[in-house]
């Protein structure tokens, strides 16, 4: 495979940079780095032919600065930026910066970035494009009746909440008809207390929750799904633990839901690797859009590894002008495999930020075992970044092999000093809900509650 | 009289008030208590207090609001009345 992209601009750090480097060299591009005066020894630094230093440890002043980043665009001769994610991969101004500069931005255009960024936007597109949404009021609604007919349409348990709020202010779930009637009321008095607005909205309560998403690939013309992966596993709404594909889905359910995703990118001619993020409400047996992320997605390794499709690859070779190089009929979801987020954070304080060095870092191998980091023994987790070490992939022939797979590598995997949730993912591989797939978004938060754990 | 120093407990970007648009925690001459929040640091994208560990009068801040940050560095002087 061949791309006109001659040189790479990594922008961005950690395994996200190391995964990006690999994807390149696979494809004879040469890499250059950007790095932080908190980076320069970090691996991708060291693996890339070239380094850029841009500035001082604080994101907001290296990584996040479109000045910076754009001069070292400009002096590294580079004919691409690949921005990973976080950072500047979701900032439509800078993208339209980089191709204004004649170099090459690794993801949608700026506009779609601006379009599906933003999530009044983007349900828009998805309403449009005829793929479902939360049910809810399209506007406010001022009175009691109105309430009624709406959530008999929708059916219950249903959520109200003041149009004026923000936040989790003013939410009430009501169950039946009874409840509403007796809810509105008082519901329309303390909006009208608290925000001088009575105005109420109200939508469908989803009770037992889960994320699933859909990988997406397109050229601007075509699209293709890589079927979808289930982020349920969730703490202070950053995902923990993800599967591919997601096991409680019912097949019918999960065409329709992957047809969709591939409807809404191609209603926007969607070009790169995109993720639709959906809501699966198993009571109502329906799926429900709610957002799109215009970049590769940290959990991207469960797609690769049940598709066997290179999602980074893929991207620069589209960023480059290529059309797909697969068809839909061509891409098959092959067993299971499962991503756990190692991070410098110690499980047994409350997930309390951990920064520090790694003197032990002990990788397990084998079959259907893949470990991404940005760190090896002897690097220091650096405080001015997010808190991923690594993350530890399996795949199996079915799910329970790959949670077989998964506890054995678990047990292998040492990384310290630093605290790391290691002793977390330990615990969860053995725990039997998560055995018979009997979670939701709540879960992994109700049982921090209840259970200790030990660094 | 005593001057206590008050020092960051863990490294990462030092923050002087709650929010960009906010004035500082505290200014020369505040009241301050132990246990008051008198600065933040930025750790893994967590805000972390820093408190001041005794009861004393504001005295200065010896860091800057943006500025990188190493455990044991001085962050604030409180004069404490023996």
């Amino acid at each position: 495979m061949t791309t006109p992209i001659r040189k790479l601009l990594v922008a961005n750090r950690g395994e996200i940079a190391v995964r990006i480097i690999r994807a390149a060299r696979k494809l004879g591009i040469a890499t250059v780095q950007i790095v932080s005066e908190a980076d320069r020894e970090m691996l991708a630094a060291r693996m890339a032919d070239e380094v850029i230093e841009i500035g001082p440890p604080a994101a907001a002043k290296s990584y996040l600065n479109v000045g910076n980043v754009l001069d070292a665009l400009r002096r590294s001769g580079a004919d691409a930026l690949h921005p990973g994610y976080g950072f500047l991969s979701e900032n439509a101004q800078f993208a339209k910066a980089v191709t204004d500069m004649g170099r090459i931005f690794v993801g949608p255009d700026a506009g779609t970035i601006e379009r599906m960024g933003d999530k009044v936007n983007a349900r828009q597109a998805a309403i449009a494009a005829g793929v479902p949404v939360v049910p809810g009021s399209e506007g406010r609604l001022d009175d009691a009746r109105a309430a009624l007919e709406l959530a008999e349409a929708i059916g219950y348990p249903v959520m109200i909440k003041a149009a004026a709020g923000g936040g989790g202010r003013g939410i009430r779930v009501v169950r039946s008809a009874e409840e509403l009637a007796a809810a509105v009321p008082q519901a329309i008095a303390e909006a009208t207390a608290a925000f001088g607005d009575g105005g109420l909205y109200l939508e469908a309560y989803i009770e037992n929750a889960r994320h699933i998403e859909v990988q997406i690939l397109g050229d601007g013309e075509t699209v293709v799904h890589l079927f979808e992966r289930e982020c349920s596993l969730q703490r202070r709404r950053q995902k923990v633990w993800e599967e591919a594909p997601a096991a409680a889905l019912p097949a019918a359910l999960r065409a329709e839901l992957c047809a969709s995703a591939v409807r809404l990118a191609r209603s926007v001619a969607y070009r790169g690797a995109g993720t639709m993020e959906y809501l699966y409400d198993p009571d109502r047996n329906a799926f429900y859009f709610i957002e799109m992320n215009t970049r590769i997605q940290v959990e991207h390794p469960v797609t690769e590894m049940v598709t066997g499709v290179d999602l980074v690859c893929e991207m620069l070779l589209i960023a480059g002008g290529r059309k797909l190089s697969m068809a839909q009929e061509d891409i098959r979801c092959d067993g299971h495999a499962i991503e756990v987020r190692i991070n410098a954070e110690d499980p047994a304080r409350n997930f309390f930020p951990s920064p520090g060095p790694i003197d032990r870092l002990q990788v397990p191998s084998g079959e259907a075992i893949r470990f991404d980091t940005g760190f090896d023994a002897g690097s220091r987790v650096p405080p001015y970044y997010d808190s991923l070490v690594g993350k530890l992939i399996v795949s199996g022939s079915s799910r329970a092999l790959a949670i077989e797979r998964l506890r054995q590598a678990l047990e292998e995997l040492d990384i310290g000093p630093v605290a790391t949730t290691i002793p977390l993912h330990r615990a969860l591989a053995r725990n039997a809900d998560l055995l018979d797939g009997n979670v939701s978004t709540q879960w992994l938060e109700r049982w921090l509650a209840e259970n200790a754990l030990s660094s | 009289m005593t001057i206590k120093t008050v020092e960051a407990m863990l490294p990462g970007v030092i923050y002087l008030s709650p929010s960009p648009d906010t004035p500082p925690f505290k200014a020369a001459g505040d009241r301050v208590a132990a246990g008051e929040t008198v600065a933040l640091v930025e750790v893994m994208k967590s805000f972390l207090p820093v408190e001041a560990d005794s009861d004393g009068t504001f005295l200065g801040y010896s860091t800057e609001t943006g500025s990188n940050i190493e455990p044991g560095e001085a962050v604030c002087r409180i004069e404490v009345a023996q």
